[in-house]
């Protein structure tokens, strides 16, 4: 069973479609025996940085996920999912994630000065870092995915598995081990995105 | 670099989509569960469904047919009609949309967008805008076209998007159901003012007009049009080809 993971943030509809549309038994889950007892875990997340580590800590189910990794467990972050698995953010301020993922979070106020506009949102193309990663197994580089993200990941050294070019290079994917995250929504990327989430449950 | 996007516009009242000229004499055209599943397999980019009964038994079986296409669909949904609360936002969010459009229900009330935007994020939140030519300006109409707000457009949007509108879709009144081309001039008068995502709607009657409105103003976003789509008159994977060969980026 895939269980998603639920502290109070976000809308696990299309997640939770998405999945059992591949045939995946997948449940939202909030507590820890059922995040003990799922074969794979998914952590979603959208708003802000802050408010959703604090609410992720209160429930006390972010070390039951760094415990169930540390031996193993394959775990995907889904956009804001992804941000909280680095070091830190500095978003609104400076605040600490899991770190299971080197790297921190920063906005990409670059992108304002080249006249792009943040949020970005929109279907942007794939670019695979460091090989392919078996994320990617039933992708090909080129393919678009679905962003919509005003900060973005840094740092992330050998971690970084896929970029997309948004007045730069701009962080898509990052692996470590069995962590995985994406700053794109699979769920909402069509087939391609299904590809992905059908990797992430094969891994 | 970000794609523009093609998104075809779903009216449905009582369980079918319906589409009006100048917003009149609606006529229905087909089950939008599965009209949705052939536009996302064709290539849209995005979905838009507005919600345009007015019973509540007409909101349920919205709702209901909102949860069957995100079951099923799995590109971006976004919905509209009868957004009058934080309850309503709610309401269609938990049934799987990703972005909740306002318009008349911002008009009466501009603090929705941002009770919506603080609750849901910005990215969340669509400022719908019906406008028309009036005594020199671009005037807001609410209730679906029905009645002169007195406001100007340009103003208008320029407020939504300080109390935390994340994107715009701006229909043109005069240029709707008329299928002669975007209203390139109400549409950079907006488009100049703001800085986030403007999704042009009304007046697409060819291919010829989305390639006219991408290069002519390049800070439009995305082309939404409804008819020429649910009729057939443009297929969307044929559109995004000839715009790609075109120059204009396009998801293939």
């Amino acid at each position: 069973m895939l269980a998603i993971i639920d502290y109070g943030v976000g809308n696990l509809f299309s997640l939770i479609s998405s999945l059992r549309f591949l045939g995946v038994e997948a449940d939202v889950v909030g507590d820890e025996a059922g995040l003990r007892r799922a074969d794979r875990l998914l952590l979603p997340g959208v708003g802000a940085f802050s408010d959703a580590v604090a609410k992720l800590r209160a429930t006390g189910l972010d070390k039951v996920l760094c415990e169930e990794t540390a031996a193993g467990k394959p775990l995907l972050g889904v956009c804001l999912g992804m941000q909280m698995l680095l070091e830190r953010s500095y978003e609104f301020g400076e605040y600490e994630g899991l770190g299971l993922i080197p790297g921190c979070v920063r906005y990409m106020d670059n992108a304002v000065e080249q006249g792009l506009k943040l949020p970005q949102i929109g279907w942007n193309a794939l670019k695979f870092e460091n090989g392919r990663h078996p994320l990617f197994r039933q992708v090909e580089e080129g393919e678009y995915v679905y962003f919509v993200h005003s900060y973005h990941a840094v740092d992330c050294g050998s971690a970084l598995i896929a970029t997309t070019d948004y007045g730069g290079p701009r962080t898509a994917a990052v692996a470590s081990g069995n962590v995985m995250g994406t700053q794109f929504h699979p769920e909402k990327s069509g087939e391609v995105g299904l590809r992905i989430l059908k990797a992430f449950c094969d891994y | 670099m970000v794609t523009k996007r093609i998104i075809p516009c779903l009216d449905v009242r009582n369980g079918k989509v319906v589409k009006g000229v100048n917003f009149a004499n609606v006529k229905d055209v087909a089950s939008p569960v599965d009209l949705a599943e052939q536009y996302s397999r064709g290539g849209a980019d995005e979905l838009v469904f507005y919600d345009i009964t007015a019973s509540a038994e007409g909101r349920g079986i919205f709702t209901d047919i909102l949860r069957e296409t995100a079951s099923r669909v799995f590109i971006p949904l976004t919905v509209g009609g009868g957004i009058n609360t934080l309850d309503d936002f709610d309401r269609v969010l938990r049934c799987g949309a990703d972005k909740v459009s306002v318009n008349s229900g911002a008009l009466k009330n501009p603090d929705l967008i941002r009770e919506g935007a603080l609750r849901y994020g910005s990215q969340c939140v669509v400022l719908s805008v019906d406008a028309k030519r009036a005594d020199g300006q671009f005037r807001v109409f609410a209730k679906g076209g029905r009645e002169d707000t007195g406001l100007d457009a340009v103003e208008w949007i320029r407020r939504g998007v300080a109390l935390g509108a994340g994107e715009i879709v701006l229909n043109s009144m005069d240029a709707d159901g008329v299928k002669n081309g975007f209203d390139l001039e109400m549409l950079e008068a907006v488009s100049s003012a703001v800085d986030v995502p403007v999704i042009a709607s009304g007046g697409a009657g060819s291919m010829e007009h989305f390639k006219t409105l991408f290069h002519t103003l390049p800070r439009v976003d995305a082309g939404l049009a409804a008819s020429i789509f649910h009729f057939g008159e443009v297929d969307i994977r044929e559109l995004k080809r000839v715009l790609a060969a075109d120059g204009i980026p396009m998801r293939l």
